[in-house]
């Protein structure tokens, strides 16, 4: 019987024979469709994922052809200091040069370009610093740069902010005033990636990336498609990215909508249709890496899940393929075996339009 | 870095200006169009096949000839905002940071 090295979610490689690797995969296919409803994948489709895991090969890829965008969250950072202070490369350069790297030598058809804590609150008392250094970056390089930030709302509730903190409240009881802090939350995050966002457009920027939108939940998701739909209006050519937090809405307020449908316990092929209403170019899934499993099972309940997406989905998308998701290992230093085999997979099997 | 943005790169990616990956991503940026659409929009523009879109030596040639911008920094050769002028004419979209500095130095 033949074996293989197979990469789990925790980054560690195990040997699986051919067997247990079908067996994982089915597995992966089986829990993704029961989740989202959505159908399996074929028995081509499942043949095709099994012979990218079962190659003995460090580094499997696309045939030519079927080529994908790239598209980017943190950017510019994860050269210098990294997000929030923790996995840059601590390169003494700044954001300008760090596009021109990514231009110029790693081949990025895009780039994101973001403050150092990468959240929209803090970069509203530096939007003038943050003006200045993207016109100069867009003089200077011919790749499409958008501003990139999340949503954050976490960064709103005391003591970092001024509202209740709904998801203490949840737990004392106090639903009423956890929605209620909740709405309250919503105006001012809305309002603030608005102001962001625009005048990074006016300095020149191709348009903006929603990153990390929704961790807390439907409060979340609903301020950010809230901002979307201001910004798809005051500048009806600007770029719009919308990457998500994990693949299912959290129901934080649990009551919310956006045009008729309750945000709480979406999908991806159910997100992608509020994204598009809201005016998003570019909508980015996110299917959640168990550590446990392996990266066959990971990438097999990634497929699974993104079929039914790429189905009903108008815009194009771009799932999140990074640390921790997208069946990539939950590490910083990620193996390029395992990278190349889900990138591989999400590009021919899902047949995404980027990463 | 090496395991995930080059990886991606490498084994999906389209090559950004080594290629016509950027092209590609300003089509899908400007238009909303998915990649199957936008790599055949700028594969007629640019009057090759899908294919060749991630060719580096047929971009290369390209892109020198119609002034697109390239990796290396050749002189006389248009950089930054100049070869985005030209981008922007080429495929028949609108590029923001042109559109700001055409303001900017009152061209319009």
């Amino acid at each position: 019987m033949a074996k293989t090295m197979q990469r789990f979610g925790d980054g560690y490689l195990h040997e699986m024979s051919d067997v247990e690797l079908r067996k994982d995969i089915e597995e992966g296919i089986q829990d993704a469709s029961e989740r989202c409803g959505g159908t399996p994948l074929s028995e081509d489709e499942t043949r095709q994922l099994f012979e990218i895991y079962a190659s003995p090969r460090r580094f499997v890829s696309v045939e030519p052809g079927n080529e994908i965008l790239l598209s980017h969250d943190g950017g510019t950072i994860k050269l210098n200091v990294g997000v929030s202070g923790g996995a840059g490369l601590g390169l003494d350069i700044g954001r300008r040069t760090c596009t021109e790297i990514y231009e110029r030598m790693l081949g990025s058809d895009t780039m994101d370009f973001g403050h150092v804590d990468y959240s929209f609150k803090p970069a509203k008392n530096i939007l003038a610093d943050e003006q200045q250094e993207m016109e100069q970056t867009v003089l200077s390089t011919i790749i499409p740069v958008y501003y990139g930030a999340m949503p954050n709302l976490g960064s709103y509730t005391r003591p970092d902010g001024p509202f209740r903190n709904p998801t203490i409240l949840l737990t004392e009881g106090k639903i009423g005033e956890a929605r209620e802090a909740g709405e309250e939350m919503m105006e001012a995050a809305t309002r603030d990636m608005v102001y962001i966002a625009s005048g990074m457009y006016e300095a020149g920027a191709d348009g903006v990336n929603f990153d990390t939108t929704a961790a807390l939940g439907d409060i979340d998701f609903l301020a950010t498609l809230r901002a979307c739909e201001i910004l798809r209006k005051k500048y009806p050519d600007i770029f719009i990215e919308m990457g998500m937090a994990g693949e299912f809405i959290l129901g934080i307020h649990g009551g919310l909508e956006y045009d008729g449908v309750r945000l709480a316990g979406l999908w991806p092929h159910e997100q992608v249709k509020v994204a598009a209403k809201a005016g998003v170019t570019v909508y980015g899934p996110v299917v959640n890496t168990n550590t446990k499993r392996s990266c066959a099972w990971n990438v097999a309940r990634l497929v699974t899940m993104l079929k039914p997406c790429m189905e009903v989905a108008e815009i194009p998308v771009h799932p999140n393929m990074g640390m921790g998701v997208g069946g990539s290992p939950l590490t910083d230093i990620i193996a390029s075996d395992a990278v190349s085999r889900g990138s591989t997979a999400a590009a021919e099997i899902a047949k995404v339009d980027g990463l | 870095m090496l395991g995930m943005c080059i990886t991606h790169s490498i084994a999906s990616g389209m090559g950004g200006m080594r290629t016509a990956g950027d092209l590609v991503a300003r089509v899908q940026m400007a238009r909303g169009m998915k990649t199957k659409d936008a790599k055949k929009y700028v594969a007629d523009k640019l009057k090759v096949s899908v294919a060749e879109l991630t060719d580096s030596t047929v971009m290369t040639v390209l892109r020198e000839e119609l002034g697109l911008g390239c990796v290396a920094q050749l002189p006389g050769h248009p950089k930054g905002i100049e070869a985005k002028f030209n981008i922007a004419s080429f495929l028949g979209i609108e590029i923001n940071s042109v559109n700001k500095f055409k303001q900017k130095t009152r061209m319009v």
